[in-house]
């Protein structure tokens, strides 16, 4: 929490005179709302890029009515209409259970945040173990998942439970492989330790870095990715032509927004590790375009990725259940250990 | 007391209280569930003891593997919500005896004990030191291990083929 500390000493200079605890609780406090505000505003603006990405590939418009200029408002109009709808829990749905799921999800997706390099010095927690941290959090929204698909007490949840299972723990195997190549390159875990082992221009990104093979490992990583925040091609878990809704089916207003919400936080979390790891992080592309601030460049570099994730799902059909076993364990995780052997080789040679 | 001290209590009392779920709830996927809550407790606590890397690895291993085998277990089985109380009509006298008993012996071994003082020490990563024990002092143990994990593996998928076979 050090850098986030003194991020926030040098901000406001009075918090240190405030012993420690209470000044360490607020910064922590504040840090955590910034996050969720960020995320709030972040899938506001998500959501309706989604809409008239998809309307445009289809050769359509879109919303435009809401707000005027392209129907900008739409999702604002959505959020309120979710706030103040009414809060429907099935009768036979295991209560405590059912009103829990969507709180874990959103907490796993919150959580993430806390290890994100925004740049050198706003950090909210430079762990050690960083990138661990954030594979160990995604097993969270693995178990809210199955909460909420279990507690519905509905076929259709609980289908869409158990696809959304066993896909994020496949996939969680080539995406940590795919992430372990570039730490054996880079030596460190540390989300900022990445980053800085990148700094150069554009070809000392990890991404360039052993040429063909760390690139390889990052459309691995991309791959995986997807399938772990269970977007098309990989959206089995929610099939709306199979399983209704999948597991968030029988949730309404507001804990239904949460999972949603849940999902675009994950969105904008996998693209910006894969970001941090294989892209620079908030490093420019050139010693030139330095003069643009760090958050910026790792913001744009992550909603890039969040670009391309909602180009494929207008793009690419659902895959079926056993294409996407094969997928992950007969073409991904090969691949992925024979990079690791690789690299490995390469760096003792 | 010191916030570090609430903290500890905090995260004592969320180990415990899901623990007591795990065990005493009528509901066996609110037992499985509630394992969410006591190994995340536990993890809370090697960062408390400023074990970072084993922190993360327990949630990885314990959240992320066993937690979702076990409630998987839990909805193969046939009767999740209504669990009769099947040890009902044993001898109340029996198993106060043997109650008394566990708790005699837990309280002489902890009498025993001599409990070390709070360690204080900054808090320092852990990881490369792990990696560098592992590749040098501990590389025999760890190839061994590595051979059974890997011997284990290809023995499950053995008896998982086999069943397809005989079909």
């Amino acid at each position: 929490m050090e850098p986030l500390v003194q991020f926030f000493f040098n901000l406001l200079p009075f918090l240190s005179d405030w012993p420690e605890w209470l000044a360490l609780t607020v910064i922590g406090v504040a840090a955590a709302i910034m996050m969720f505000g960020f995320i709030a505003i972040f899938a506001l603006i998500a959501i309706w890029l989604e809409r008239k990405i998809s309307g445009h590939m289809q050769d359509r418009l879109g919303p435009m009515e809401v707000g005027g200029w392209h129907g900008w408002a739409q999702t604002i109009a959505d959020t309120v209409k979710l706030l103040v709808k009414e809060d429907i829990i099935p009768e036979k749905a295991d209560r405590p259970l059912f009103k829990l799921a969507p709180m874990i999800v959103f907490t796993a997706a919150l959580s993430g945040f806390a290890v994100l390099p925004w740049s050198s010095e706003f950090i909210p927690a430079d762990l050690d173990v960083g990138l661990l941290y954030i594979l160990s959090i995604s097993s969270f929204a693995v178990i809210g998942i199955l909460m909420g698909g279990w507690s519905s007490n509905n076929k259709w949840s609980l289908y869409g439970a158990m696809r959304g299972v066993s896909q994020v723990v496949s996939y969680e195997i080539p995406a940590a492989l795919a992430l372990l190549a570039v730490i054996m390159s880079a030596g460190t875990m540390s989300m900022r330790g990445l980053v800085m082992a990148q700094s150069g221009n554009i070809l000392d990104w990890n991404v360039f870095n052993f040429f063909p093979l760390t690139t390889i490992a990052f459309f691995i990583y991309f791959i995986a990715s997807l399938a772990e925040v269970n977007r098309t091609p990989f959206d089995l878990p929610e099939g709306e032509s199979e399983l209704v809704g999948g597991f968030h089916t029988e949730y309404s207003a507001m804990r239904f927004a949460f999972f949603f919400l849940g999902e675009y936080a994950n969105m904008f979390v996998v693209s910006a590790i894969a970001a941090t790891v294989f892209l620079g992080g908030w490093l420019p592309p050139f010693e030139a375009l330095g003069f643009i601030p760090g958050p910026l460049w790792f913001v744009g570099k992550a909603l890039l990725l969040v670009f391309v994730q909602m180009w494929l799902r207008w793009t690419l059909p659902r895959l079926r259940v056993d294409q996407l076993m094969y997928t992950c364990w007969k073409v991904l995780t090969p691949f992925s250990m024979a990079i690791i052997l690789l690299i490995g080789l390469w760096k003792v040679l | 007391m010191e916030a570090n001290q609430i903290l500890f209590i905090a995260i004592a009392l969320l180990t415990i209280l899901s623990a007591a779920v795990v065990a005493f709830s009528n509901k066996i996927i609110h037992s499985a569930f509630a394992l969410l809550a006591t190994f995340t407790g536990f993890a809370m606590l090697y960062i408390y003891l400023s074990a970072d890397f084993l922190a993360v690895t327990q949630i990885i291993v314990y959240v992320g593997g066993i937690l979702i085998l076990i409630i998987f277990g839990v909805l193969m089985t046939h009767r999740i919500y209504s669990t009769a109380k099947k040890t009902a009509h044993n001898s109340i006298l029996i198993s106060l005896l043997g109650g008394l008993l566990a708790l005699g012996l837990f309280l002489f071994i902890i009498s025993m004990y001599p409990w070390a003082p709070t360690v204080v020490k900054d808090f320092s990563p852990t990881t490369a030191v792990i990696g560098t024990e592992i590749l040098s002092g501990y590389l025999l143990p760890f190839e061994i291990i590595s051979v059974l994990l890997l011997g284990a593996l290809i023995g499950a998928i053995y008896i998982a083929r086999q069943e397809d076979k005989e079909k």
